[in-house]
């Protein structure tokens, strides 16, 4: 039996960060309970403002919350300084939305910066920057400066500098804000392979749930700088409860299915069983649905669609119409909710 | 031939002043750009939100640095008298005139450094913190490197200044092109004198202007 040891990386108690500005004290992060365990993928989300840049900053102390503890790598974070807190930092990564290279610097001069900050001699810097630059995918543009590479190449130097003193953790600042979809797909495959493949834990925070959907393992949904909801990904796609996390989820699921009606539906299928079929990852790598046809002799007819893809599996809903004996219909149902795909039948014709 | 064409032009007076006017020059922006730069560092980092944030200590060097850049070079140059003949021993010749031109040039191009740090994006600075480095080395790695171009042509303005406060240094005996053209040019008439080397002064300032657009747009890879 394998025993997974899973261990707390990151721990956020109490912590509370206030701001005085010129219209009084603003509360950017409030009271905020948080803890990330070693080699996940961990997503907050929240809306502009909620203080997600805030509590990611205070993850390698470049801000000090004004009360509560912060411990990452098993040190407090909140409490250390100096030459500490500056070691600290080095196995505390970070990427930003705007990749904040130095453009007076090439690639492998970016990304052998953090490696000069930590007194690496200039032969392990070499040889450390010929595997990262490897790494990313960017052989061959180690001589380029930042101002002639896309943004994508830029992501990946970003990355690629953040991996130079092989840290513990990396933290994304909206890493993919400034990408367009099919970069950001590449930037995410790229930090879900250097997750597996480092086990260095990540904490990405964003404004799409596209991105938490793509590679999260468990998601933190923000809001006026709480923590409204925290979970697995699918659980909380599942049942979201409070509004924000409803309208994310939103997002990228039952989008079309509002505009199109049920009703709508129920009037162009009118013979059959209509029943929406809930899935909600794990289960779903059987082909549950030619199991219907092919053992139960049914026709299923696929009405109505929105399947994504999640790290645990696939989610969303399907509206499917099935033709056939009655019993069949009754023992279909049953046969879907024993494999973990939740029914709900909408509408019994006849 | 080109004796007939200025006949009161003496020659080899006429170079030697040039490479006074040189060498005072290349001094003062010397010291200045030393001056200048660690003046403007620390202008940039005691201002509100950066590092070394102090309210103290930015105001006491901003108010230092508007002081001396508004007094105007003529009266700056009598102002220092005094200190110059304490430092050198004598108010004569090109070094004489070197306090005042550092004192009068440092302000200026301490400004244009803060205006070129600002430039700098917040991000970059903030991403090498995030990577544990020293306030010591985010001025040698990242302040400096990545406002080099901006740096450059600052210093550039600043040598062409200083050029002209030279000439003007030329009252308290500081020799140069501008003493020659004010004391053999203008007070003995001697216009084909004034007009040399005013040419002279002017291909100065155009080397000095083209070696620094060459370094700025050589080293600008943004
Ligand atoms: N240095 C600061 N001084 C004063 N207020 C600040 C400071 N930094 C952030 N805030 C305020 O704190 C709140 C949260 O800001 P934060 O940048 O954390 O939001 P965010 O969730 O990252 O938003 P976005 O998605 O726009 O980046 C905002 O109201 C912001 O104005
Ligand atoms: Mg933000």
């Amino acid at each position: 039996m394998i025993l997974k040891v899973v261990m707390t990386v990151i721990q956020l108690e109490n912590v509370s960060k206030k701001y005085r500005t010129a219209n009084g004290e603003l509360i950017a992060v409030k009271d905020v309970n948080l803890s990330v365990e070693n080699g996940e993928i961990f997503g907050i989300i929240g809306y502009s403002g909620a203080g997600k840049s805030t509590l990611i900053r205070l993850l390698n102390g470049l801000e000090q919350p004004t009360s509560g503890k912060v411990i990452v790598n098993s040190q407090e974070i909140s409490s250390i300084k100096g030459s500490a807190l500056r070691n600290a930092r080095q196995k505390i990564s970070m990427i930003f939305q705007h990749f904040n290279l130095l453009w007076s610097r090439t690639v492998e001069e970016n990304i052998s910066f953090p490696l000069e900050i930590a007194g690496v001699s200039k032969s392990e810097r070499q040889k450390k920057v010929l595997e990262l630059v490897e790494l990313v995918g960017l052989k061959g543009r180690e001589k380029a400066y930042p101002s002639q590479l896309s943004g994508g190449q830029k992501q990946r130097v970003g990355i690629a500098r953040a991996l130079a003193n092989s840290p513990e953790v990396l933290l994304c600042d909206e890493a993919t804000s400034a990408l367009d979809p099919e970069t950001t797909d590449s930037i995410l495959d790229l930090l879900v392979d250097i997750n597996e493949k480092l086990g260095l834990t990540v904490v990405l925070i964003t404004h799409e749930m596209h991105v938490i959907r793509k590679i999260c393992h468990r998601v933190a949904v923000m809001e006026a700088g709480q923590v409204v909801e925290n979970g697995d990904v699918l659980q909380v796609f599942q049942s979201p409860q409070a509004n924000v996390t409803k309208r994310f989820v939103s997002q990228i699921t039952d989008t079309n299915e509002r505009k199109e009606s049920i009703g709508q539906i129920i009037k162009n299928y009118p013979s059959g069983t209509l029943v929406k079929l809930l899935f909600v990852g794990s289960s779903t790598g059987q082909p549950v649905i030619s199991h219907l046809s092919r053992e139960l002799n049914l026709d299923v007819n696929i009405v109505h669609g929105n399947i994504s893809q999640t790290k645990s599996g696939p989610y969303g809903t399907l509206i499917v119409q099935l033709d056939g004996n009655k019993d069949n219909v009754q023992k279909a149902v049953a046969y879907m909710n024993e494999h973990g795909v939740k029914t709900e039948v909408i509408e019994n014709a006849e | 031939m080109l004796n007939d064409l200025f006949p009161n032009v003496d020659w080899e007076k006429m170079w030697e002043a040039t490479q006074e006017t040189l060498y005072m020059t290349g001094v003062a922006t010397v010291f200045t750009f030393v001056i200048g730069l660690a003046l403007g560092i620390l202008l940039f980092l005691t201002s509100p939100q950066q590092l070394w944030a102090n309210k103290l200590v930015s105001w006491l060097t901003g108010s230092i640095v508007n002081i001396f850049r508004s007094i105007p070079f003529i009266i700056l140059v009598i102002l220092l008298i005094p200190f110059t003949k304490l430092l050198l021993g004598s108010i004569r010749g090109p070094n004489a005139a070197l306090p005042a031109l550092i004192i009068g040039a440092a302000p200026f191009y301490a400004r244009m450094v803060l205006i070129a740090l600002k430039e700098i994006d917040k991000g970059v600075i903030e991403a090498a913190r995030s990577m544990g480095a020293k306030t010591s080395t985010i001025i040698g790695k990242v302040l400096i490197p990545e406002s080099l171009p901006a740096l450059v042509s600052g210093i550039t303005v600043t040598a062409i200044a200083l050029v002209g406060y030279t000439a003007m240094a030329g009252v308290i005996g500081a020799g140069g092109l501008g003493t020659l053209a004010f004391l053999d040019g203008f007070q003995r008439s001697q216009s084909d004198v004034t007009f040399v080397a005013t040419i002279l002064i002017l291909v100065v300032v155009f080397v000095i202007q083209f070696i620094g657009d060459f370094i700025t747009t050589k080293i600008d890879k943004r």
